[in-house]
């Protein structure tokens, strides 16, 4: 019995919980919160407020929700002509990969109104996946790995089978540097070391790749295996960890991050290879034959992906 | 054999008749990606030429100790510890270069040219021969990506180390990122011509 009222009290304060934020956000006044821009935020309202309420900066805090000693610093509100929406314009670029509380005050006559910003996580990791691959091509726009780039960009075949290993080492080391880097060197101060510690995993990774596929799959081994060595002085290998200990991430985002980079290595060896190997009939002049061309077809290539970088899915 | 070069001949082989950007092509990643100013080119060799003097040193002091089957092993974590070094040197003492280099500074651990000359050169000869011959592939590959850096910024913002030479940008296009393809394309192409052109002059002598 007393078990029963227990677990009574319990649910009703779970449920106290999470209705309380609701009650709080002041009965469907703001229809819509999103990120605009880099510095913006975009409240939509269900009526009209007072413009000189809604414009003054004062009536609002802003915060992310991990740290909310931290308030960000508005430059101005502007309220749209219909009355109806808000934009709140910040000094400094937001990070929107982060949660945002905002507080309003005297909005609609109501004291005080708190509110969410926040993009969706998995639209923010499929955008990590497409920066990866497109908009930050490893090849192209970061110029990572160009060496095995132009070395193995002859064939198709051969371009497939290279971006393919890559993007299976990438992925395995990344996971593993992922593991390293939060779990050995954060915990014990030992970020000096990361250099040392990745290119150490890469060569394990790769050393690993190549046994297994010896005893599992000899086929493909016979097939990929003569390009695991040139995978280990590899930039694009080591950049990966690099990046992540960079920025943070975690392993969904490391995963993801691993998995974009391996893609865009594979379709820029891949949209070079099917250039280079129409290269082979046409007439160059003889200075450009060889790498010079290689180069400036790449040029192109990267001048077209510089169309990507204005990509913005979510 | 290489025992009677003197260490002129070694630095000279490097910088000219073996240069790691434009005859090698080796490490071409940062030749393409930083070299937009020659600051930005200065800085790396300057990084490159300590990398590889001292791993080639250090290689060619304990070449008797390290056993050929982990050779390459050895020389990865040889060159992973001064990358660390120059890494952290750098981060300390010059932060705006640094931060300008971004990632690039880190990925000297990979760069092809400093594991080929330890494998080449620095693996078999003495001490003496391996330092200058260290000195000549870095300053072949300085004096490479600062002419790479003197292009494009010429071009790109009509200066030359930050300073408004010109007066006016003639293609702002050349400090864009894809520019760097271009530019080494072109000059690739350029000293071909040149070898090409000497070739038949002196054919036709």
């Amino acid at each position: 019995m007393m078990m029963l009222v227990k677990i009574r009290y319990i649910v009703l304060a779970a449920l106290f919980f999470v209705v309380a934020p609701l009650a709080a956000q002041a009965e469907g006044l703001i229809v819509d919160q999103t990120f605009s821009g880099k510095k913006e935020i975009t409240v939509k309202l269900s009526g009209a407020v007072d413009r000189k309420v809604a414009e003054n900066v004062g009536n609002y805090t802003v915060f992310e929700e991990a740290d909310p000693d931290i308030i960000l610093a508005l430059g101005s509100a502007t309220l749209g002509h219909d009355s109806k929406s808000v934009t709140l314009q910040f000094k400094a670029p937001l990070n929107t990969a982060k949660t945002h509380v905002v507080t309003a005050q005297g909005l609609a006559g109501i004291d005080k109104t708190t509110f969410k910003v926040s993009k969706s996580y998995l639209g923010y990791l499929f955008g990590i996946f497409i920066s990866a691959l497109l908009i930050n091509n490893f090849v192209f726009t970061k110029y990572l790995g160009l060496c095995v780039f132009f070395g193995t960009s002859k064939k198709k075949s051969t371009a497939k089978g290279m971006g393919v290993v890559f993007t299976v080492v990438m992925v395995v080391s990344a996971l593993m540097s992922w593991f390293f880097f939060n779990f050995i060197l954060t915990p014990f101060n030992l970020n000096f070391l990361q250099i040392v510690v990745f290119i150490g995993l890469v060569s394990l990774t790769v050393q690993a790749v190549d046994t297994v596929l010896r005893k599992v799959n000899p086929i493909l081994f016979n097939s990929f295996g003569v390009y695991l060595v040139l995978v280990i002085a590899n930039c694009v290998i080591i950049a990966v960890p690099l990046i992540l200990a960079n920025n943070n991430y975690n392993i969904f985002e490391t995963f993801m991050l691993a998995l974009g980079a391996g893609g865009g290595f594979l379709l820029a060896l891949y949209l070079m290879s099917s250039v280079s190997e129409r290269l082979q009939l046409a007439k160059i002049p003889p200075t450009f034959k060889g790498l010079p061309i290689a180069f400036i077809v790449a040029g192109q290539f990267a001048m077209a992906f510089l169309g990507f970088s204005g990509l913005q899915l979510f | 054999m290489a025992n009677d070069k003197s260490s002129m001949q070694l630095i000279t082989r490097g910088i000219l008749s073996e240069n790691p950007i434009f005859k090698l092509a080796l490490s071409m990643c940062p030749a393409v990606g930083i070299s937009t100013t020659v600051m930005n080119g200065f800085m790396l060799g300057i990084a490159v030429l300590f990398v590889q003097v001292f791993s080639s040193v250090t290689i060619s002091t304990f070449k008797n100790v390290i056993h050929p089957r982990i050779r390459i092993p050895t020389y990865t974590l040889t060159i992973a510890t001064w990358v660390t070094v120059i890494d952290l040197v750098l981060a300390a003492y010059l932060p705006e270069a640094y931060a300008k280099m971004g990632i690039f500074v880190k990925l000297i651990v990979a760069f092809a040219i400093i594991t080929m000359r330890l494998e080449m050169f620095a693996c078999k000869e003495p001490v003496k021969d391996s330092f200058w011959d260290g000195l000549g592939m870095g300053l072949g590959f300085m004096i490479g990506m600062m002419v790479i850096g003197f292009v494009r910024e010429l071009l790109g913002s009509g200066a030359i180390f930050g300073f408004d030479v010109l007066g006016f940008k003639p293609l702002l296009f050349f400090i864009l990122p894809s520019a760097g393809f271009f530019v080494v394309g072109l000059m690739m192409a350029f000293f071909n011509w040149i070898e090409v052109y000497y070739k038949r002059s002196k054919g036709l002598k």
